[in-house]
């Protein structure tokens, strides 16, 4: 360890950066609830006591968890119904209707709940601040499981706008945008009402995930309506299919992307009590990571009718993503440096790092199949299902996963119930996912390469469209196998879930804690929102 | 850099959360912009295409069954200029093929091929018959079978209305295709249905929504075939157009 950093362990809030510490003289300034003082010297900031709002954390979580549950079900179904056609049940449970409910469940109740869960823990602790409002805390909760309640229930019944990850039909829609702006509101409420002077890097995240997800969510959604239930986009075909996409990918980059990384700043050092890599990293990789992923979107469409210039720009952006999604794998990864051996007994740590090791290789096939010559052989097969579900198992569902189990002994204040049991969780979702991932690997190249295949008269080598899908068959029994080890993995943390909140004490008191009041040390630089 | 560093011009920025939030606010913006709005003010960048027609209101419909069931999640339509693609599926898609398709139905996944330019290729009967079992028109065939479109009655009460509000998006349907969606959807109806009785096919099936959605299927890809010149004279939902690519 070095020098600089061997007080930290005793940091009851080591989030900082290696760097920072490395090249200050002074002291720096722990900003910690503990470090005030009963004797105030005359002239210091008066000390405030308030209480933090972990009901509302507690909520999301349980709700992370069942919806998950029922999204990856779901998944599990369709991946049965591909190689055994059987399974599609009747007219509201065949694939073409049960499809965008597995999207939809897993990115935003499963996903979604996980973020707002991390969000709501950390923004109050960065900011030494309860949420803004407790109420409006609620109706965030309760509105965002009535969307997705509306979800399970219309998509099953054929109302779609058939437009990826945002099928939803425009009532729904209308209060998707009114519940983010509940909770943009709470969360910049907050931001306002901080005692903490400075933003940490995780809270930037956040801030450009609420105000992305706002713009493209409206942005895509634009639709005429028909009747209730019924509408038309009101852009039309290469428009639309730009627009979808520009939406669609950056749906990954600010919803499935930027939030976690602002989980990952909080909780990986909170779980390691290391500091992280790099301050300057972090800005490096925030601003162009915020800047270049928007342009991105084209790369679905290599190839197809949009314009050419439209498709090379986002093939160049792409590749340029590369590195700023690594600056963010490598400050995770480097928070662990020294301490490697706690990934031996620490199945949060392990959660972590399996999970920051598949974000990265998520980020650099996805500059790779962005490349128009990749893209031509992986667009439309198996390979995009496999490089997707790399990212969702191993980087959002393992960082949610690791999130939870870092969670469950603070919120219901015990130990959590078995932690065989959780490295059991680890382990058969890890080995799960990898044969997801490489089933679909080979699948998809398979397929991709059969369609393009010439015999020596020049004639295609396989006419028959059926002859490979039947070549592929066997590779969606393995992915039904992985996938459903990856779901039995979220059983057994539902059970050890269940037992440990089971061993919770019955009353659970909010946190109090104090903190000097902010004081702007230059108030006519502090801009309005301070 | 002193932006960077500790201390730096960026810790500033890191206590005004609102000048952040507009700064991250730009940064997001310009992208989409750069890439979106030239395809809106550059009229190039879409070449229109004479031949290709607006849907008839009975495909309108049977574009909707496509769009309830699902149909994108495994079919693409949207052909790569690719030689072998042009083999398998027909000429590459055009940019001014998709102008009225209000959303866009290219897809993103062939787990079943690519529909683009189906018109044409089978018999109405054979889609029957792969709709109410796809095994018994393609053997190992993994599709879900669809038998309840053989089942239900065909709802075309709110078809003008459909027509109207893309009227309003843009796609140039006339006060009279609105106004006779109702009857122009059932007459074709009733001719697709007559010609799928004439191919050994059941009877009775111009009220369900089968119908609608073979002809729909039966005009996907074949605008382009048409000779601008036939049709340039011909009302924009002429029934015959989707029925005898």
């Amino acid at each position: 360890m070095h020098p600089a950093c061997e007080h930290l362990a005793e940091l009851p809030f080591p989030l900082l950066f290696t760097d920072e510490l490395m090249e200050t003289k002074e002291t720096i300034e722990i900003p910690s609830a503990t470090r005030t003082d009963r004797h105030t010297p005359p002239g210091s900031p008066q000390v405030e006591v308030f209480a933090y709002d972990d009901q509302i954390t507690r909520m999301f979580v349980l709700a992370t968890v069942l919806w998950g549950f029922i999204g990856m079900t779901v998944g599990a179904l369709i991946a049965l119904q591909l190689p055994f056609w059987q399974a599609n049940l009747g007219e509201y449970f065949s694939f073409g209707r049960l499809r965008p409910l597995h999207t939809n469940a897993v990115i935003f109740a499963f996903a979604g709940n996980a973020i707002f869960a991390a969000v709501y823990y950390s923004t109050q602790r960065l900011c030494k601040a309860r949420m803004f409002s407790d109420r409006m805390s609620r109706i965030h909760f309760w509105g965002w499981q009535a969307i997705i309640l509306s979800a399970a229930i219309t998509l099953p019944l054929g109302f779609t706008t058939s437009k990826e990850y945002a099928e939803l039909e425009w009532p729904i829609d209308v209060a998707i945008a009114v519940v983010w702006i509940i909770f943009a509101v709470n969360f910049f409420g907050t931001l306002a009402r901080r005692r903490e002077r400075h933003m940490y890097v995780a809270l930037w995240f956040y801030i450009a995930t609420i105000i992305t997800i706002a713009v493209l969510h409206v942005g895509n959604s634009l639709a005429l309506p028909v009747s209730m239930l019924k509408s038309y986009s009101i852009y039309a075909g290469v428009q639309d299919a730009l627009i979808q996409w520009w939406y669609g990918h950056n749906a990954v980059a600010f919803f499935l992307t930027t939030p976690f990384l602002g989980l990952m700043y909080y909780f990986m050092p909170k779980a390691a009590e290391r500091p992280v890599f790099s301050y300057r990293l972090s800005i490096i990789h925030f601003w162009s990571l915020t800047f270049i992923y928007i342009w991105a979107g084209p790369h679905h469409l290599q190839y197809t009718a949009v314009p050419e210039w439209a498709a090379t720009l986002g093939m160049i952006f792409s590749v340029m993503l590369w590195m700023p999604s690594w600056g963010g794998m490598i400050n995770g990864l480097f928070t662990l440096r020294g301490t490697w051996h706690k990934l031996r007994d620490d199945v949060v740590l392990k959660m972590f790092a399996v999970g920051i090791t598949f974000y990265g290789m998520a980020t650099f096939e996805g500059p790779m199949l962005s490349v128009k010559s990749v893209n031509a052989l992986g667009h439309y097969t198996d390979w995009i299902i496999g490089h997707v579900h790399a990212g969702a198992l191993g980087w959002n569902g393992f960082m949610s996963f690791g999130m939870i189990y870092w969670l469950l002994p603070r919120l219901w204040h015990t130990e959590l119930w078995s932690k065989k049991l959780a490295n059991a969780h680890f382990w058969i979702g890890t080995i799960g996912m990898l044969l997801y991932v490489l089933a679909m690997y080979s699948s998809g190249i398979t397929q991709g390469l059969m369609w393009r295949a010439f015999d020596e008269a020049g004639r295609l080598m396989y006419p028959d469209f059926m002859e490979t899908v039947l070549r592929i068959k066997p590779m969606y029994w393995v992915r039904l196998i992985g996938g459903s080890m990856y779901l039995f993995g979220v059983v057994l943390l539902m059970f050890n879930m269940y037992k440990t909140i089971r061993s919770a004490p019955k009353h659970l008191p909010d946190p109090t804690v104090a903190a000097p009041a902010r004081v702007e040390v230059r108030p006519h630089a502090a801009p309005a929102l301070a | 850099m002193p932006l960077i560093k500790n201390n730096g011009l960026h810790r500033k920025l890191e206590g005004w959360p609102l000048v952040f939030t507009l700064l991250t606010t730009l940064a997001v913006l310009v992208g989409g912009i750069v890439e979106f709005l030239p395809l809106v003010l550059v009229e190039g960048n879409i070449p229109k295409i004479e031949s290709v027609k607006p849907l008839t209101p009975l495909e309108l419909t049977g574009r909707d069954i496509y769009i309830r069931e699902g149909c994108t999640t495994c079919h693409s339509q949207m052909i790569r200029p690719f030689r072998d693609e042009i083999e398998r599926y027909g000429d590459y898609s055009k940019p001014g093929e998709s102008i009225y398709d209000h959303p866009f139905l290219w897809g993103s996944k062939r787990t079943g091929p690519d529909l683009a330019r189906v018109g044409g290729k089978y018999p109405h009967l054979w889609h029957v018959r792969h709709m109410e079992d796809p095994r018994s028109t393609s053997p190992n065939s993994i599709m879900p079978p669809y038998p309840w479109l053989l089942e239900k009655e065909l709802d075309l009460s709110d078809v003008s209305r459909k027509l109207t509000v893309l009227r309003q998006l843009g796609v140039p349907y006339t006060d009279d295709d609105i106004a006779r969606a109702e009857d122009v959807a059932r007459n074709q109806a009733r001719t697709l249905a007559d010609e799928i009785v004439e191919q050994g096919g059941p009877a009775a099936l111009e009220t369900k929504e089968i119908v609608a959605l073979v002809a729909y299927l039966q005009r996907l890809g074949t605008d382009l075939k048409a000779a601008p010149l036939a049709h340039s004279e011909q009302s924009t939902t002429t029934p015959e157009s989707g029925t005898t690519p």
